[in-house]
Parts: C-alpha cells; structure tokens; sequence
C-alpha cells in the first residue's frame, strides 16, 4: 500500500485516495481532431519506471496532486500541485 | 508426565496441567502448553495423515508454522475447521481433531493405491490424461478428482462466532519481525533509544532458537525481562507478519491464546495492520530436507524439529533415533537427544570429516561420515535406514525408529523479497539471501545469513544501532551481548538429493517427487515459477518452506546450471493460510457495508415501507409488506390520477457558484447553461471525455453565478470528483467552487394532476400559477413556514414539483405536504412506482445509462451543443459512435397483453433467431395502459418502430412476440407537464 505524503493533509493510506491516471497527458484544444483526442482519451504509456500521475485526495481535502513515482519500487519521488512541472527526469534506475 | 515419550521437563509445557484431548476418536492425555503435534509425539503416534495425491502416511516434519504433513480437521461447537496446523495448534482442554485425507481410517486408508498407480499419475497428470472424451470431466473425471484430491473438508458452520475476528491499526518507528537472537537484541537496542517498536513472532514466547540451547536460557530471560521493562517496546507473541505491502505497511495475523480468547469474548483472531517507519527482518532460517527415497516416511523429519520437541515440550520423538545431515549445527538435535538419555542409532553425514562429528563420535555414537541415506524401511513408521557411500554403494543398515534429517537452514526472504530486495546467492550457506535499502530497514540474524546465537544477536544489535541513528537518536553504547561464544563449526557440504530408487520428495505437502521436476523439466518447464505451477512445488500451505529450494536446485541441476541461476520461488502473501473471517473482521453480515438513512426514514419505516439497497442508501420501495405489483401499482396510479409524494432526498446536489459557474457548467455539460435564466432549470446531460454518456440531472439556475446541479443517486460521489477533476486542471482558470450539499437537503416530489393544489396550501411567497410558475420554473420558496427552494420538474410525466428543505426540516415539510394533500387523495409512493412511472414516461435510469450509450443512442443526439468546446465532444462524434446500427433505445410491449416482459430478455427478429438484435433494459406492468410496458437497446431501434420481434428468454424458457414502439408509453406529446 502507498502512503502518499500529502501536502494539505499529511501521510496518508493509498486507500484516501483516487488514482486518476496519467498526469502526463495534456488535454487537447477543444477544436483538436478526433485523432488527438483518441491519444488523449485511450493511449497509454506503461513505464517501468518513473510515472506521473495524478491523484484526489477524495477522503481527506479533495485536493488533486501530481505524484511521480515509480512503478517498480513503488518510491515516490515528489508530490506536486496540478500545474507544477515535474523536477524531471529523475535519474533512472539501470534496470 | 502424560505420555509415555515425555522423557523431560519441556521449557512449555507445564508438568502439573494434564490436558485431555480426542484424536481420530481416542481419547489421549497430555500437558497445557503443548501443541497437537507434541501432544501426539508424547503419546507415540507417529501416524498423522495422508498425504495429497498418494495418500502415502506421513508424520509430524517439523515443530513449526512451516509444517507440510501435520494438517488436521478441527470440529468444535463452531463447525468443522480444515488445515489447522497440529505444529503450532495449541492444545486446550476437550479439542477434537481428526486426521485428513483418509478413508475408511487412517491406519486403512482405499486410496492408498494411488502409491502403487504413481507411475500413471506423473506431474501434470490431470492435463494428460483426463482429455477426452470432453463431455467426461465434468461428469466423471472432475467429480472423481474432488473425491480423491484436496486437504481438509470444509463443512459448513453450525452456529455463528460470537466474535469472528477484528481488524486492528498499529503505528511503531520499528517493525521488528521474529523475535529470536537477533530481534531481541535488536528490539532491546532500539527500545532503550526511546524508539517505538513492535516485535512480532508467530511463537508463542519469545527466543526461538534461544529456547533450544541451554547456553543461551538465562541470556533469554534477561532480555526477556530487560524488554518488559521499556515501556516503547510491545510484543505480539502468535504473531505471523502475513505480507509487506511497501510503505512502512505490513499485513499481520495474531491468533489469540486459550486465555485471550476467553478474555475477548470468544475472539480468536486479529489482523493488524501495522505501519512503521522501519523493519528490521530477523525472521531465522528455517531448516530444509533432503530428498532421499523415502523422506516421508512418519518418523523422518527435520533435526530441528526433533530438537524443539525435546527442549520445548520435554518429549523424545523417538527412542533409536538416527541422524541424516549435511551440516553441523543439525547436530544439536543429537546431541541433546544424547544428554537425555537417549541412545542413537547412528550419524549418516556427507561430509568427509567436521568438528561435529567428532564430537559425536567421542559420545561412542557410531558415525558413518562420506554417506548418505539410500532408503529408509518402514511405511507407518520408520523402522531402519539403509546407509550407501556418497559415490555409491551400500554400506550399512541401521535399526532405527525415527531419522532427523537436515540439508541446511535456508534464510527466510519472503518478506525482503516482496519489498523488491534482489536475492543474492551464498556459497556458504548454499542458499540465497537479501538486504534491504536503508530507508526500507534491514534484515538480520539468521535471514541474512549469519547463523549462530552470538552472532545472530550481534547482527541484530548492530542493524538496530543503523537504524535509531538514521531516525535521529543517540546510540547509547554501554549495552553489550553478552552471550556465550557460538562453538566453531565445519560448514555444510551441499547436497540436495540423494540419488536412489524410490520416490524422493522435495514438496511433502503436494507429493512432487524428484522425478517430477525432472519430468517438468523434460516437459519444457524451466522457469522455477512454471516449474511450480506444472508440479504444484512450492504450493498450498506450507509454501515450500521445508524444500522449496530444494527443488530448485534438483531444477537446476537438471538444467545443468548452478541452483543461484534458477532463483528462488516467487513469495508472496499470504505467509500462512489466513481464515477469510480474519480477513474480514467486523465488516460481516449488517456490517459489510455502511448505510445511509434517509431524513425521514423513521416515517417510511412507520408507513411500512420495504426497504432496498441503492448504493448504500435505504430507499422506500413501496409501502407495504406484501410482494406483487398490486400495491405498486396502486401508488403508481394516485400519482396518475391524483397526487403522490416521493422522497428523492438520495439525488446527488452540488451547488456550483461563481464568475465563471456558467462557463464551468457550458465544458462539463453536453448542452448549454450559460443561456439558462436565473429561476429556470434545464435537464442536462454529462458526457465522459470518449463521448458516452457520463450522467443526467436536472441543472437550475438560482442567481447570476449561482447553479446547483443534481446527479442521479449512484453517481453522486463520481460527479462530484469528476467536477473537481475538471476544476483544477482544463478548467484551472475558472472562478468557481463546487459543494456537495447532497446531505443539506431533503427533496421531495410532489407528482400528479392535482400536486399544484397541495403546493398552494403550503407555499407562501411564489405564485404557482402555469403562467407565473412554469414548467422547469424554479427558484427560492417558503414551503409550510421553512424556507427552501421550489422547481417544477417531473420525472413521473405528470404536473408536478421538487421541493427542497434543510434536511432537519424534513419531517414538519414532508408532514404538512401530507397533511395537505390527504383531502385529494395523496399517497407515498416508492422506488417501484417511480420506476412505473418513467418507463411508462420513456425516462432512463442507470439500465439505460450503462456505459455503453451516447446521447444519440438514447434519442438525445440534439442535445449536443453545436459550438464550443465541451467534455466528450470530439469522440463523440466518431463514425462508430454515430452508426444507425446501433442500440437504440425505445420502448417495448408484449404484443399479447396478458404476457409479461423481463428485464435481460433478447431481442431477435423471427426470421434470423440466433442473431440478437438487442435486449430489454427495464420494464413494467403499466398504471395506465393496459399489460406491460418496457423499455430496450435495439440495433437500429428508431427505424424499427412498428415493428415485431421476439423476445428470448432461454433461462425463463420464454419466447413473448414484442412490439417495437416509442420510448414515450405515456403522454408522449407532454402536455401534462405542463398543466
């Protein structure tokens, strides 16, 4: 289980929280093309490795966070605000 | 001393607490302090169970949770309980336990003959041989396989626990698992630098392998005393750490003593969930077997266990016994065998020459060095062993009536390797071994590797002196281990197998032999992990702890690689079997899931209602006790001809204020807002961004930058986070605050011809004629004395409103609307009726609203904003989402008036019966038109109006000619509403 160090909140279970996807994905201008909206909608990386990804607070401040961590050990490198940048890329592990 | 192989005083076992227990129906004798196991062994029996696949009798392996063979049914008042272990059961006055796995008894068991078919039974014989003919597994093979397969029986409970289990939350800076040598000291380390640990060990009293050397008793019972002295130290004793979940979060299962029980009600287990800042993994080195012809003989078992039994519960497990080993510190068991007056029978060692064996020999016992075991006679019971020379050829026999064995001690990295520790091979030990990261914890003792009481604490100390430094405390360096120095030992000689005729098993639990990993092998199983799947290796409740690595290595030799590049199994949780009530704790029966009563689900309950379960709402369903349609009906048929009343207090309402509240509602609504005027509602739909449908809702405008949006019941809380979603990232711009005040409101709709007569007289301050009051009108409203809100909207089809009240306000509202109405024939109606009414109306619920529908499959296709920018507008407009071919909804009925429809029935034209065109999503005996009415998903629906299909039923064996019409049963020009 995670525990996710919220910035609002303070380190809490996984379990507060809702996974709401990759946060690398900008969505496309509302006149983008079917095909933009289809990469945004449906294509997915599966990195083994760092991720970014966001995640709702839903049982504490309901406050969205932009979570890097990796998908192997489960590490969590930074907690971030919707519209921060991540400090990336973090050195990746030689695996 | 009840039993007669109690030849001593065991550290457990308490000499004056006779206990009296009932095996297999005979009634025995033994001591309070004693498990199953050594409760059996002082009374001789050697005899325990079958085994899995051959029903081979097999024994007591070992005195521990790792145990393949002692599995026993345990009945008591609560039903007949499988799997128990009798190595780590507790004895307690009165247990009845039977053997598994044996019919007619155990000593006769008729499917003992699968032994002597073992040749046609090899590793993945039921992939082989039981393939044709097809219709044969079920009816035959299948049943044959359940009879004669599996472990324990599972029989249903007789009567409730009292009290099944509960779920406990612990926090510590230190986690320390096991408390042996190492966990000890190192608990003692980090206690006295102020740290908050917990030490958890699946014994039931603190040492471990400190409980079998008398060196190390009074070192023991210092730190014992030494611990219960720090107050930041807590030991769960019966403890096992079920899992590591990463994060500091650790699974644990403690089951509770005959006194706790009593204590606790009846409790008999906790699982805790603890989390810690820091682990340090002392969790030992379980000892491992040998495969050799004949290893499961009852009365074979591991040097170890032999040694515990003596030092734990004062009992011989044998009275010749000899010794079959690779390593010295297995020489213990002997030795202390030797010390209690037992005479061996002999030492059968690989090894040329060691330290240990001399040392045997100087006891005059006789010691065959550079051999191995070829065979062991006896079938219930060991009666001799057959000694070859390691290159070969036979050497001696001895007479003996148990055999201890031991092929080395193999660290325990279960735990390590599911927080992604890498295994690391040791020469030395001839076994794998893993660290941790130091912002993880550390392992020590034993599961690194370092064996030997001094030792093992000293590593303890120093991982816990690591870690009380990493977390900031000062190390005070005045505690010293002062235990007596480890003897020097020779090492250990690998040797895994013995290679011999006869069946050698490396898995005792699941019976897999040698040869069937050999056949695995052969087979193209070379992965360990397939390995274990094709043999069933390394499975069920032991996990392979005894051998698993053994058959790694036989693996590995069959491939002719070293045992370090096969690896080791996968681990992961669970540890041990862990009961489902542990697993669920509390949250049973009416616990399972919270519920949510309405404001006024006392008057419902009084009005006699029936309750249903939507999410975790109790919804009236209709009032009364009595099954049918007919009092559904009735109440659906005064909101038709008169007035009725219904509590949607459930609907989600979130209340959207500011700037920008237009604009926000204009992105996440597939229709337009911004042109709605204050003191109007509109129906709203809400798409997801691949184009279907999201959710609908009625959506008002209560001032300039004011909305509060309404959500059906099951989506409330999905809405919800979909709106704040959107706010704070595509919308991060946007001036607006979205609250749910779904709790803040109770609402109720007041539906029917004459509802505008009820509202007149309790409504002050808005005029309610159509003209000043229209249809989809809405605003602020004082509503008998409380001031709330009104909207004139209708789900039922006919003339009616929402009123809205704080919900404290409730029952004076709700009691004054009945109040009010009683002189026009109001009525309550619930879930059922309204669900009457808008399949009559061609409303859509979540039947229709299923995931799969765009807002063109529902008829709403024009709905959709032609400009602008919206959630789901461009993949909405996909080719695929647009075809005429798709569901489309529209209504329903059965040509024939007396037949019925049903919910999941298939839609297929006559002329083409195997092709469905669609099916039924909701349907109902209509209030209004004569037989039932329904709605449905039909392939390219709209163009099939005035159509006949049939109905398919094949569970009902039904098959109903349907007419294909509008969605809009009743009133389908809406002219009521609007009244």
């Amino acid at each position: 289980m995670l525990r996710i160090p919220c910035p609002h909140c303070g380190e809490r279970d996984e379990t507060e929280f809702r996974y709401r996807g990759d946060a690398g994905k900008a969505r496309p201008a509302g006149d983008a093309d079917i095909a933009a909206f289809a990469t945004y909608v449906y294509e997915r990386d599966n990195p083994l490795g760092w991720h970014v990804e966001w995640w709702m607070h839903v049982a504490g401040c309901r406050k969205l966070l932009k979570l890097v961590r990796h998908t192997l050990s489960h590490e969590i490198h930074a907690v971030l605000a919707p519209d921060a940048e991540p400090p990336f890329p973090p050195r990746e592990q030689g695996r | 001393m009840p039993g007669p192989a109690r030849i001593g005083r065991g550290l457990l076992t308490d000499g004056d607490r006779p206990v009296g227990f009932r095996f297999d129906g005979r009634e025995l004798t033994a001591l309070a302090g004693d498990t199953l196991a050594s409760a059996l062994l002082a009374n001789g029996r050697r005899l325990v169970g079958r085994s899995f696949k051959y029903h081979r009798p097999r024994g007591v392996v070992t005195a521990g949770p790792g145990e393949p063979c002692a599995l026993v049914d345990v009945i008591g008042s609560a039903g007949r309980e499988p799997n128990q272990l009798a190595t780590t059961l507790v004895l307690r006055e009165g247990l009845v336990a039977e053997s598994q796995n044996r019919w007619p008894s155990l000593s006769v068991d008729a499917l003992a003959i699968n032994d002597l078919l073992s040749r046609f039974l090899p590793a993945g014989f039921y992939y082989k041989t039981f393939m044709s003919p097809g219709w044969a597994w079920e009816r035959l093979y299948e049943p044959l396989i359940r009879r004669a397969a599996g472990l324990g029986r599972l029989v249903a409970p007789a009567v409730e626990h009292p009290a099944p289990a509960e779920t406990v939350h612990d926090h510590a800076d230190v986690l320390v698992v096991g408390a042996g040598v190492a966990g000890l000291a190192a608990a003692h380390r980090l206690g006295a630098c102020g740290l908050k640990v917990l030490l958890a060990d699946q014994d039931v009293t603190l040492g471990a392998g400190a409980l079998l050397e008398a060196r190390a008793i009074a070192w023991r019972e210092q730190m014992a005393a030494a611990l219960a002295r720090l107050p930041t130290v807590r030991w769960l004793p019966s403890t096992t750490v079920l899992g590591a979940y990463g994060h500091g979060v650790f699974g644990a299962l403690e089951t509770l003593s005959p006194e706790a029980e009593a204590r606790f009600g009846g409790l008999r287990e906790r699982l805790r969930v603890i989390r810690a800042k820091r682990v340090i993994l002392a969790t030992g080195a379980p000892e491992r077997l040998i495969a050799f012809p004949g290893n499961d003989v009852p009365g074979v078992m591991l040097a170890g266990a032999a040694l515990g039994y003596l030092r734990r519960y004062g009992v011989a497990v044998g009275t010749r016994p000899a010794l079959f080993v690779n390593n010295d510190e297995a020489y213990e068991a002997l030795f202390a065998l030797h010390g209690a007056g037992v005479r061996p029978a002999g030492v059968i060692d690989p090894r040329p020459q060691s330290l240990a064996m001399e040392r045997a020999r100087s006891l005059g016992v006789e010691v065959h060095a550079g051999a191995v075991v070829a065979s062991v006679a006896g079938r219930r019971a060991v009666r001799g062993v057959s000694v070859a020379n390691v290159g070969g050829g036979h050497r001696a026999t001895l007479r003996a009536d148990c055999l201890l064995m031991s092929g080395g001690h193999t660290p325990s990295t279960a735990l390590a390797a599911q927080l992604g520790a890498p295994l690391k091979w040791q020469e030395a030990i001839a076994a794998f071994t893993a660290d941790l990261a130091p912002a993880v914890g550390s392992v020590a003792g034993a599961a690194r590797g370092v064996f030997g009481l001094a030792a093992a604490a000293r590593d303890g100390d120093a991982a816990a002196r690591a870690i009380a430094t990493d977390l900031g405390r000062a190390v005070n360096s005045a505690i010293a281990i002062d235990l007596p120095a480890d003897p020097a030992a020779t090492p250990l000689a690998e040797l895994w197998e013995v290679s011999a005729p006869g069946k050698a098993f490396v898995d005792l639990q699941n019976d897999v032999t040698t040869a069937d990993v050999r056949l695995a092998y052969r087979e193209g199983y070379e992965h360990l992990d397939h390995m274990k799947r094709y043999t069933t290796h390394g499975m069920a409740t032991d996990q392979g702890r005894t051998g698993g690595l053994t058959g790694a290595a036989v693996l590995a030799k069959a491939r002719g690689v070293p045992v370090s590049r096969v690896g080791a199994l996968k681990p992961r949780p669970f540890a041990q079997p862990v009961p489902f009530a542990a697993l669920a704790g509390g949250e049973v029966g009416e616990h399972f899931k919270p519920k949510r009563r309405l404001p006024l689900h006392d008057w419902h309950e009084a009005a006699g209602a029936t309750f249903v379960r939507a999410g975790l709402w109790l919804r009236p369903l209709v009032y009364s006790g009595s099954s049918g349609w007919e009092p559904v009906l009735a109440e659906a048929r005064a909101v038709r001809s008169a007035v009725g009343i219904t509590d949607v207090s459930t609907l989600g309402k979130i209340d959207v204020q500011g700037p920008d509240a237009a604009k926000f509602l204009d992105f996440v609504y597939a229709n337009t807002f911004s042109t709605l005027a204050v003191g109007r509602a509109r129906y709203g739909l809400m798409l997801r961004e691949d184009g279907l449908v999201f959710d609908d809702g009625t959506t008002a405008r209560l001032a300039p930058e004011h909305f509060l949006v309404t959500t059906t019941t099951v989506n409330s809380v999905a809405v919800l986070e979909h709106l704040e979603f959107h706010l704070q990232t595509v919308c991060r711009e946007l001036d607006v605050l979205v609250t749910d005040v779904g709790d803040h409101w109770a609402q109720f709709a007041v539906a029917g011809p004459r509802s505008r007569e009820v509202l007149e007289r309790v409504v002050t301050g808005v005029p309610l004629s159509n003209e000043a009051f229209p249809f989809m009108a809405a605003g602020a409203a004082t509503i008998a004395g409380v001031a709330g809100r009104l909207f004139r909207i209708s789900f039922s089809g006919e003339l009616a409103y929402e009123v809205a009240v704080p919900a404290r306000h409730a029952l004076e509202v709700w009691s004054a609307l009945i109040a009010a109405g009683k002189p026009l024939g109001i009525r309550p109606y619930g879930l059922d009726a309204l669900n009457t009414l808008r399949i009559e109306k061609g409303h859509v619920t979540g039947a229709e609203l299923n995931g799969n529908t765009t807002a063109d499959d529902l008829g709403m296709g024009r709905m959709l904003k032609a400009s602008g920018d919206h959630i789901g507008r461009s993949l909405a407009r996909r080719a695929g989402l647009l075809a005429p071919d798709r569901l489309q909804l529209v209504g329903v009925r059965p040509v024939d008036a007396t037949r019925r429809l049903r919910n999941g029935t298939q839609l297929v034209a006559a002329s083409a019966r195997s092709t469905s065109l669609g099916y039924v999503t909701s349907s109902t005996p209509s209030a209004e038109l004569p037989g039932w009415v329904g709605l449905a998903l039909v392939a390219g629906g709209r163009a099939r109006i005035g159509e006949r299909l049939l109905g398919v039923s094949p569970v009902h064996a039904e098959t109903t000619d349907i007419e294909v019409v509008s969605p809009h049963h009743a009133d389908a020009g809406n002219t009521r509403v609007r009244a």
